[in-house]
């Protein structure tokens, strides 16, 4: 628990979120499949959290909680205090304060990557056009992407455009950025630079960051702390602290304390795939 | 004009590395850089398809169809072509300055029927694209006013054209309503099918990102959905437009007055067969001309498109 703190201060938007008991169950009778069930954690201020798990787990269910999407139909999502959802408010808002960056690339292909940049702070009405220009010709300049401003989405790598799609959320200084497997179908390459990239950005920004993934070396990587969730029930199974100080460099990847977490991040999930494999043969026996 | 800024050399397709760094004032940027653009771009565009293998391919479809006519009525007189115009007697009628039937590029009459069938073509077709793209839109914002329109739309749409003649003339007592009325449904339902399964197409994530960034539901609408299905609604556009020629000639053909369907079938009960094909001719040319320029249109609003390369 000490690790996150001792890193550094987090950001001044950055918010704490607190899942508490949360369920969620899609359909009726025998087809109900359960989401997540009772699941219930808290992410501090400007923490990195990643969560890893096998696929079905409810990762993305509870991402899509968070942010908005679709309802809960148990327990109560928070966010600094405020109830995003729980009893009586089956759905979160989705707002500005809990950006998603997707795993497929959601730049609007018709705006320009400058008015995708601004989008968010315009449709806020937070800043005006000129205003939220000249911030994201910084913010984008300060992520190392100058000279892409008037090109449409199509016209860029997938890696920019990520980098691109990633300077879009946090432009609007969000409380809780949230990512769902952002790097994934990426050659390593481009994913180490990409993971370099995030890193840099969550270094000068401290932002809460919810990160899902299913890449274990990424988790240890990135994160501040990493949870395993199980499948069925969806929930937080172990939760692990990262203590490798920030900001952290490629090295770190080879440093014996970063193989022993991996190892340790592996087992549990291993652990988790199996169970969630054997109970899907008993379900189809 | 200052030197060009190298956006200008940036062919379709090419590269990140030309584009200009962002110093200068942005509006003299903008005209300079338009107007630049557009003359070279126009020229590029010519040269390269001068050069292609596609100019003389398409000549020589042109010659071989001209060539078939020619042969097969003018020359070997062929059984079933015999009783047609050919192509010599035509092009003699149609570029003459005292044509036997009345109908050359020299008479107003001529210019009288185009601009009525373009005038018909033209209202019906602001009609179709000012109720059908904002009916197909929201059919496919909302999914409630889907359920109940929707079956509608998918029941009238099958009904042929020809079919609603009867009733148009019973609901129009002018000769120019009826006409212009069944040249809009045709392509109305078309605009409309199409806008609706333009937002359909658009990626829910992109909607998620919106509302997530912060914008209201009319916010998403202006800024995402519209945009979204804009590529969908220009294909239906220009099938539109290709459906309202076909109904419009056969409502001209039927009730109304003047119009190159009325010359056709004014023709052929009067026995002016060069006539006929003139205006067959002059169809084809006003037809394509008019489908090409929705296209530029859509071209024009969808230009990530095509300088991202497409997607």
């Amino acid at each position: 628990m000490s690790a996150v703190v001792a890193q550094a201060p987090p950001g001044v938007n950055a918010g704490a979120i607190s899942i508490r008991e949360v369920g969620k169950s899609y359909g009726e009778g025998k087809g109900r499949v359960v989401a997540l069930e009772r699941c219930s954690f808290e992410i501090a201020p400007g923490e990195f959290r990643v969560i890893v798990g096998p696929s079905g787990c409810g990762k993305t269910t509870l991402l899509g909680a968070i942010a908005g999407f679709h309802p809960i139909t148990e327990g109560e999502i928070r966010l600094d205090g405020e109830l995003l959802c729980g009893p009586g408010v089956p759905q979160a808002r989705p707002g500005g304060d809990r950006v998603v960056v997707f795993q497929h690339s959601t730049l609007f292909p018709w705006m320009t990557v400058l008015d995708n940049v601004t989008y968010g702070p315009v449709v806020q009405g937070r800043m005006t056009r000129d205003e939220a220009r000249e911030r994201a010709r910084d913010q984008l300049a300060a992520a190392g992407l100058v000279g892409y401003e008037d090109l449409y989405p199509g016209e860029l790598s997938s890696g920019v455009a990520r980098r691109v799609e990633i300077v879009r959320a946090l432009v609007n200084e969000p409380r809780v950025l949230l990512l769902d497997e952002p790097f994934r179908g990426m050659d390593s390459i481009t994913k180490s630079v990409m993971q370099q990239g995030l890193l840099e950005l969550y270094d000068r920004s401290r932002v809460t960051v919810f990160f899902i993934t299913h890449d274990i070396e990424e988790a240890v990587f990135l994160g501040s702390r990493v949870s395993v969730m199980s499948t069925r029930p969806g929930r937080v199974q172990a939760t692990i602290d990262v203590d490798i100080p920030r900001p952290r460099e490629v090295g770190v990847l080879t440093s014996p304390c970063f193989r022993e977490l991996v190892g340790q991040v592996s087992e549990l999930v291993r652990d988790e795939a199996r169970r969630a494999f054997e109970a899907g043969e008993r379900e189809l026996a | 004009m200052t030197a060009p800024p190298s956006e200008a050399t940036v062919a379709p397709g090419h590269g990140l590395r030309d584009i200009a760094p962002a110093g200068r004032s942005a509006p003299a940027r903008d005209v300079a850089e338009t107007e630049w653009t557009r003359g070279r771009e126009l020229r590029w565009r010519l040269r390269r398809w001068i050069l292609s293998p596609q100019a003389p391919l398409m000549v020589l479809g042109f010659a071989l169809v001209l060539g078939f006519w020619y042969l097969a009525v003018d020359v070997f007189e062929l059984p079933r072509f015999r009783a047609l115009p050919g192509p010599t007697e035509v092009i003699r009628e149609w570029t003459s300055r005292d044509p036997a039937y009345g109908t050359s590029i020299f008479t107003s009459s001529y210019y009288t029927d185009i601009w009525m069938s373009l005038r018909r073509v033209a209202i019906a077709f602001c009609f179709a694209l000012a109720l059908g793209v904002p009916l197909g839109l929201a059919m496919g914002a909302s999914a409630r006013f889907r359920h109940y329109s929707f079956p509608v739309l998918e029941l009238l749409r099958p009904i042929p054209i020809l079919a609603w003649v009867p009733l148009a003339i019973l609901m129009f007592q002018t000769d120019e309503a009826p006409v212009v009325f069944l040249t809009f449904l045709a392509a109305f339902f078309a605009t409309t099918l199409n806008a609706l399964l333009g937002v359909q197409s658009i990626d829910e994530n992109l909607v998620r990102a919106a509302r997530c960034l912060g914008a209201p539901p009319w916010r998403v609408f202006r800024t995402v959905i519209v945009p979204g299905a804009l590529p969908y609604i220009f294909t239906g556009l220009q099938v539109a437009v290709g459906v309202s020629w076909f109904s419009l000639v056969a409502g001209e053909m039927i009730a109304g007055q003047h119009g190159l369907g009325y010359l056709i079938n004014s023709s052929y009960t009067t026995t002016r067969y060069p006539t006929i094909v003139i205006a067959m001719i002059t169809l084809g040319i006003v037809g394509f001309l008019s489908s090409a320029a929705v296209r530029a249109v859509g071209n024009r609003l969808m230009a990530y498109r095509t300088r991202g390369g497409g997607r």
